[in-house]
């Protein structure tokens, strides 16, 4: 007996040209973790809101075929009912709190159910204590970080343990290790507690390894359904921009794809590309790259010919009732260096990149920069306030976002897809780029890539190198920072622990690291699916010519 | 301002307790006619509010309210043709016509100007004291539609805030000149539309539409705490001791036609009272 089941599902939205589902049959048994691929607009979202029942009660449409979640057909039961069952996590965990304090946030959905005080007691403790939320209790939900009104809205979506757990891309706005954290809990409840997991990602290289199932979507059809081996070797043939980096490095040296880094590992290692028990490859030969960090080192010590294009000088900024939020931060970005900050939610990232465009100012030390500094902050929605994309920004500032011509500047700013936005956003902060004078020294992006499927990352990755000022990106994303950054920064607690090329950082972790890096145990310093392949071939050439 | 709990016997009494206490210095507020009485009850709440944590934001409010009070002191002073001592004599005055200022609305102004004020630091130390969310979760078992709405309201303050924060900061991020103020309104109005629906979605997949009928707060704890009991039994006294100052001619006061003030023992006695009644409560810190 499934504990999903959606027979036959087409759906509309109100006034939308064409279907966001269209004839979607799925089964999904009790106890199964499956994961919903797709790219961006492919329909996970209507899927996930289909088995919440909120489409079509709530969003109204036109809706056809049946959707049955814990033996409600959700054209009996509206959302309300199913909730009984179903706990549900969007993206956005501000719009998701509803009450004062996280305690009353934790027992709202369990009262709702109609359980007794003491269940609702024992419901908030367990499911505090599952996401070590329980110091947080008492505090207010106003006060909350983003990091952490996520976990409590996870919370409040598994307090009480649900049969079936429903969450749309949940580690959007969590570092890596957080987000690494909530997919192990969701392991945990869906093993522990034989909770039917469904999860919409973009990062599926964070929770592949953990799923039992893989759906994907396209145009709101199903295009695969399959176990999530099968489905990379699905998505090599058929989807590429859905591979995961370590499916697409396997892929690159002759081997099955596999989910997760150990099971990748273990491909390797079987295939002889991997020495056992050890993950010491070779470093690449060859010129080194150059290195911006060296170049900024020598800007301090006063022998760079061009002065850097930002600097912080022992900057600090402490909150007069409360922590510092950056301790003695010195950087300097040198001119066109595109750098990546990176660090656990709360490290001081957004700040640092708000007093790099003057939003805040130090209490101790001095930030300067050689012109001015462009911030896009992490809602491009908030800079729309004009009718038309053509009042937003100059023509000269559209075209290098791709926005140019009358296709774009008559229609409405909200209408836009959600990487148009961004990049609207990205041409207002950017302003004339036709007009030297004008042109920003330094562009800031904080968390930019947050929701974008692949594609978009890529393209939005492409765009910034071709900017032309130097560029430092807020980002919990390291395959978008290995992509675009020639620099990481890794802040912890105000202040930055670790500051040199991609490679050194990105590969040295185990949080902050790509999959390929994790994969390869940071051998070589190799950050891409491309960069692991060479040095595999580069290692088993080696091998080659020493055994001939 | 917005409720924070704190370590104070009001914070940890029951909401039904805390809506109780707040309503029964409201009622004293509006009871209240003699000067004596009416400046005791604002004493009191004032004095509650700094035994509960929030003095601070209560006497900033009592101090943004003070040009309300002589606001209100003037108007009165200026339409009301009543009483008979007549400080100024303005003559003709455009719109209001004869107009001669009488000592009697003036000081009548002044003491509606007071209960204003003093209204105002009873609705703030009732947000600031008293958890929203029990108080919704007592009105959701009397009236949903009223309690969801409620909900929604309050849920949106904070989130607007929020949003208006990020909105002003990313337009100081624009270069040149910043948009128009009709720009920016519709802007926030398009989000707030779009806010409104994000929560409405939330709490219909948080089974707020399940209609099932929520259980009483707190364990259902038949026996009440200490401070749960303290501040019913405040509220009741504050009630009662408003009413008999109401109608003991020991604190009677008229306006007009001249003032009339009695100011004995009886009336110094009665605002004694509402004071310590106000304040016996949080006289006990145990359990906070």
């Amino acid at each position: 007996m499934a504990m999903v089941a959606l027979h036959g599902v087409s759906y509309t939205y109100p006034g939308a040209p064409a279907p966001a589902l269209r004839d979607v049959t799925l089964e999904i048994a009790p106890g199964e973790l499956v994961v919903v691929a797709g790219g961006s607009g492919s329909g996970k979202s209507t899927l996930l809101r289909a088995i919440s029942g909120l489409v079509p009660h709530f969003h109204g449409g036109t809706f056809a075929g049946r959707v049955i979640v814990a033996d409600m057909d959700t054209r009996e039961h509206g959302p309300g009912e199913v909730a009984q069952a179903v706990g549900t996590l969007f993206q956005d965990p501000e719009t998701q709190v509803v009450t004062g304090t996280v305690r009353a946030e934790l027992a709202f959905g369990l009262e709702n159910r109609g359980l007794s005080p003491a269940e609702v007691a024992r419901g908030v403790e367990e499911a505090a204590l599952a996401l070590a939320i329980d110091h947080l209790l008492d505090r207010s939900t106003a006060e909350l970080s983003g990091g952490e009104l996520q976990r409590t809205a996870l919370g409040a979506a598994l307090a009480g343990r649900p049969a079936v757990v429903v969450l749309d891309e949940p580690t959007s706005q969590l570092d890596p290790v957080a987000g690494d954290e909530l997919i192990g809990l969701l392991r945990r409840a869906n093993e522990d507690f034989d909770a039917t997991i469904i999860l919409a990602e973009h990062r599926l290289e964070r929770c592949l390894g953990a799923a039992d199932r893989v759906v994907a979507l396209a145009d709101g059809a199903i295009v695969c359904d399959a176990s999530p081996a099968e489905f990379l070797a699905w998505a090599a043939r058929a989807a590429p921009n859905l591979q995961t980096p370590g499916a697409r490095l396997l892929n690159a040296v002759g081997q099955s794809p596999a989910a997760g880094v150990k099971r990748a590992r273990a491909t390797l290692r079987r295939a002889g590309l991997l020495p056992d028990g050890r993950t010491d490859v070779e470093q690449p030969r060859g010129p080194a790259p150059p290195s911006p960090w060296r170049a900024r080192r020598r800007s301090r010590t006063g022998h760079a010919a061009t002065p850097p294009a930002l600097t912080f000088e022992r900057v600090w900024h402490e909150l007069r009732a409360g922590p510092a939020i950056l301790r003695d931060v010195s950087l300097s970005v040198a001119p066109e260096e595109r750098v990546a900050l990176m660090g656990r939610n709360g490290a001081g990232k957004s700040t640092l990149l708000r007093h790099a465009a003057g939003l805040m100012a130090p209490t101790r030390g001095a930030v300067r920069s050689a012109g001015r500094v462009a911030l896009l902050l992490q809602n491009p929605t908030d800079y729309l306030v004009h009718e038309t994309v053509a009042d937003e920004a100059p023509a000269a500032a559209l075209g290098p976002v791709g926005l140019a011509g009358d296709a774009f500047a008559a229609r409405h700013p909200r209408e836009l897809s959600g990487g148009e936005k961004q990049r609207l956003a990205l041409a207002i902060v950017l302003g004339d780029m036709g007009d030297p004078a004008a042109r920003p020294a330094v562009v800031c992006l904080d968390e930019p890539t947050r929701g974008m499927d692949r594609d978009h990352k890529q393209e939005l990755a492409d765009l910034l190198d071709g900017l032309g000022s130097a560029v430092v990106v807020a980002t919990h994303d390291p395959e978008f920072a290995a992509a675009f950054a020639q620099r990481v920064v890794l802040l912890a607690d105000g202040a930055p622990i670790a500051d040199g090329s991609a490679s050194e950082v990105l590969a040295g972790g185990s949080y902050f690291a790509t999959e390929t890096a994790r994969i390869l145990g940071g051998a070589g310093g190799a950050l891409t699916p491309a960069d692991g392949a060479a040095l595999i071939g580069l290692r088993a050439g080696a091998a080659t010519e020493a055994i001939a | 301002m917005i409720y924070r709990r704190r370590a104070s016997p009001l914070h940890a009494a029951r909401a039904a307790a805390g809506c109780a206490y707040c309503l029964a210095l409201a009622i004293a507020t509006l009871m209240a006619s003699n000067p004596i009485i009416l400046g005791a009850v604002t004493v009191a709440v004032l004095a509650a509010g700094a035994a509960a944590g929030v003095g601070r934001p209560l006497c900033r409010a009592a101090l943004w309210g003070l040009p309300v009070a002589a606001a209100i002191m003037l108007v009165n002073a200026l339409v009301t043709r009543d009483g008979l001592t007549v400080i100024v004599r303005l003559g003709n005055v455009p719109v209001l016509g004869h107009t001669d200022v009488t000592l009697e609305a003036t000081v009548y102004g002044a003491i509606l100007g007071l209960r204003a004020v003093a209204l105002i630091l009873c609705g703030l130390l009732y947000t600031l004291a008293v958890d929203p969310d029990e108080v919704l979760r007592l009105f959701r078992r009397v009236s949903f539609h009223s309690a969801l709405t409620a909900t929604l309201a309050t849920r949106m303050v904070p989130i607007l805030v929020r949003d208006g924060r990020r909105l002003a900061e990313a337009q100081r991020c624009r270069p040149g000149p910043p948009p128009s103020r009709l720009a920016l309104m519709r802007a926030a109005c398009t989000g707030v539309l779009d806010r409104a629906l994000d929560v409405a979605a939330a709490l219909e997949v948080r089974g707020y539409g399940a209609a099932r009928r929520p259980p009483p707060y707190r364990g259902g704890v038949g026996s009440y705490s200490r401070h749960d009991a303290a501040f019913l039994a405040s509220a009741v006294a504050l009630v009662a001791v408003s009413v008999v100052a109401r109608v003991d001619p020991a604190a009677a006061f008229a306006a007009y036609p001249s003032l009339r003030l009695t100011a004995g023992p009886g009336a110094l006695l009665l605002a004694a009272a509402l004071v310590v009644a106000a304040l016996l409560p949080f006289a006990d810190r145990r359990g906070l």
